[in-house]
């Protein structure tokens, strides 16, 4: 399996949509084919229109705010005492997340295809929040599917969603988690694709739907590769792109621009959701080697017992609680790009921490996983190793989690 | 020669009637009790369709969901399911049996090692949800070496050219889904649109077996007798956890509904 250079790895698929002919694919319904088909047709006539393109670069500009912050955190570069530690502050853009990038594309799109509601699904509530905010501006009805358990643990996303006019459907079936929100979204899409566009909140689901949002979250990268030559000069000798990974479309988006260049200058670490240190269970499939199975019409390492039945989840990062990953993920994984291992819920909390108290940002609990990481890792390296963590979400959501384990009050 | 499964429509249109095909979930409520309602059903039903559970149906409605969790939570796995078909073939009223379910648990299983336990327990034929053509070609085919018939699926969204396609790689039977729907949705187009559409799956090749389902039920059935075969799923499955909510017996239950539907296209 390789990496071919100079075409961007989302185009780098087979014909049934499987990239390194092992991943991804179109593992759906007969009812969903056609619908899939239209999607593709006209995004890709629509991703090479200039007009349609600076439309989408006026709402990035204008809208949700881009570029989005490049900083130096000194301080904990200071107390870590090793690598340089940067940050790509993501959750300054609009709606607190990286999750706006895709919502605003889907809703664009379908507006172009002329649907007037669009569903989507969410886990920690900021794809739906995002896809509610996306829609209203848009002038799109708009339905949101969440796990129950999820609903409780992020509060202050469903208030938003609520806010903005989205109706928030509670989704009761298995762990009342993201993988059962993902389900019910697509069997409502089954019942309604002729009225209505879907939104998949990651770089999962059919091949269309990875496409789109790696190519919506891209500009995360393309904002950095000029922040970082504005910033040094010159591409740093040795550079660390840290990443959370639930589904991947932060991380994806993060490293995009990137990817022709040798690991051993631009590596990418990818920091999944090792759960509670106590449990066995947990949401990182490529750390722990889960097998290839088909989850929500895609190839992919997923959590599965040996008939197939997707396993539970567990993690305090609703965001990444979730038994499969991105298939670009289990492609850049298999031709050795990416490197990935995971973080525990305590670490994560023990990360936040340390940020919080340093630094003036507030990564949400998924960055956190990246930042305790980074932090471990960066005390090893030399100082003129150039280390960036995308601290995608704001934490502000996480505020009743942060209360009750740590009595940090947001 | 001609399959257990063509046979059934045969014998079927002889009578002047649509074949009958049920839907149950294998281990569902008691992995007993599927065995018991397939014997039992047999007698009105022309074929019997068997779900193997799966946790994550992307295309079943809450009814279908309902019956797979239980069957999940009763400990079915593949070897049950295998062991419930061998029982049911061996039985009196034995009839064509067909497997349904999602690729990913055949994946895990194993392509080939599937395939084997399939004949060799005599499952007549395959319907696999989300292995939609053209993505199913080589896996029918196999189906096909091994006498197994695949089953196509088509939707009201399949387009003209692709439906030509997918009846040219069909086997015997093809599965003809009434509306936009998961199953066991309420039906939401008349059954004259719904026959009306069928009949033009059958212009295109009149020998291939077409069968409608998805939002039948004891309701609508007979107005729907035009087609080859109808199938009822999620009513069955509905039946199975209302008799478990009122403390009766499902085996029963399920039976006495069976038959009604059997007197309904007669």
């Amino acid at each position: 399996m390789k990496l071919k250079k100079k075409i961007s790895v989302l185009d780098q698929h087979d014909k049934f949509g499987f990239w390194g002919g092992r991943f991804g694919g179109n593992f759906v319904p007969e009812t969903l084919k056609k619908p899939i088909n239209d999607l593709e047709i006209l995004f890709n006539k629509l991703k090479n229109d200039e007009k349609f393109l600076s439309e989408r670069d006026k709402y990035f500009k204008n809208w949700i705010g881009a570029p989005t912050r490049f900083i130096k955190l000194s301080n904990l570069t200071r107390y870590v005492g090793g690598a340089e530690i940067w940050s790509k502050v993501v959750s300054d853009a609009n709606g607190g997340a990286h999750k706006i990038y895709n919502a605003t594309v889907h809703c664009l799109l379908a507006k172009k295809s002329g649907k007037k509601i669009i569903c989507g699904d969410t886990g920690a509530g900021y794809a739906g929040k995002m896809l509610s905010m996306a829609a209203k501006k848009f002038g799109l009805k708009c339905k949101i599917f969440m796990g129950a358990k999820d609903i409780k643990r992020q509060q202050p996303n469903v208030k938003a969603i609520r806010r903005n006019g989205a109706e928030i459907i509670p989704v009761y079936t298995g762990s009342q988690t993201l993988v059962d929100a993902v389900s019910e979204c697509m069997r409502f899409w089954v019942a309604n694709c002729d009225t209505t566009a879907m939104c998949v909140g990651s770089t999962v689901g059919p091949n269309i739907f990875v496409k789109i949002c790696g190519w919506s979250t891209s500009q995360i990268s393309r904002e950095l590769k000029s922040q970082i030559l504005e910033e040094f000069g010159a591409m740093p000798k040795r550079l660390k792109l840290y990443n959370c990974v639930g589904g991947g479309s932060s991380s994806f988006g993060f490293w995009n621009e990137f990817m022709d260049y040798d690991k051993k200058q631009v590596e990418f670490i990818g920091v999944e959701a090792g759960g509670p240190s106590k449990s066995k269970k947990h949401a990182a499939p490529l750390t722990y080697g889960s097998k290839i199975g088909i989850l929500h019409g895609a190839a992919q390492y997923v959590n599965q017992n040996n008939e197939g039945q997707i396993e539970e989840t567990e993690s305090i990062s609703a965001g990444l609680d979730y038994p499969g990953v991105s298939p670009l993920h289990c492609f850049l994984k298999d031709t050795k790009r990416a490197r990935y291992t995971a973080a525990s819920d305590e670490d994560a909390l023990k990360a936040f921490k340390i940020v919080s108290k340093y630094e003036n940002i507030r990564p949400s609990l998924e960055p956190s996983h990246a930042f305790s990481v980074a932090i471990s890792e960066s005390k090893k390296f030399s100082k003129n190793t150039i280390v960036i963590v995308n601290s995608c979400g704001d934490a502000y959501k996480d505020r009743n989690i942060l209360k009750k384990k740590l009595g940090v009050v947001l | 020669m001609i399959g257990p499964i063509s046979q059934a429509f045969s014998f079927a249109k002889r009578e002047n009637r649509p074949a009958l095909l049920t839907y149950i979930v294998a281990g569902d409520n008691t992995k007993k009790n599927s065995l018991k309602i397939l014997k039992s059903i047999s007698k009105y039903a022309d074929i019997c369709e068997l779900g193997f559970p799966h946790n994550t149906p992307i295309a079943d409605g809450g009814q279908i969901q309902t019956s797979s969790y239980r069957a999940i939570k009763n400990g079915t796995k593949f070897k049950d399911v295998f062991k419930i078909v061998e029982s049911f073939k061996k039985s009196k009223f034995s009839k064509p049996i067909i497997l349904m379910g999602y690729f990913n648990m055949v994946l895990q299983y194993g392509e080939s090692k599937f395939l084997k336990d399939c004949k060799k327990n005599k499952v007549d034929g395959l319907i696999i949800v989300d292995l939609p053509w053209p993505e199913n070609k080589k896996f029918a085919k196999k189906c096909k070496k091994s006498s197994i018939s695949f089953i196509q699926l088509i939707s009201p969204t399949t387009s003209k050219n692709r439906l030509k396609s997918i009846i040219k790689d069909s086997h015997e039977m093809i599965y003809y889904i009434s509306m936009l729907s998961t199953t066991g949705g309420k039906l939401k187009v008349s059954p004259f649109r719904i026959i009306s559409n069928y009949k033009k799956i059958k212009r295109i090749n009149p020998t291939k077996n077409c069968v409608i389902g998805f939002g039948i039920t004891k309701k609508n059935i007979k107005d729907l007798k035009a087609a080859d075969g109808l199938v009822v799923g999620s009513a069955i499955c509905k039946e199975i956890t209302n008799s478990l909510k009122k403390r009766q017996n499902p085996v029963t239950k399920v039976s006495n509904m069976v038959k009604n539907l059997k007197d309904k296209i007669l």
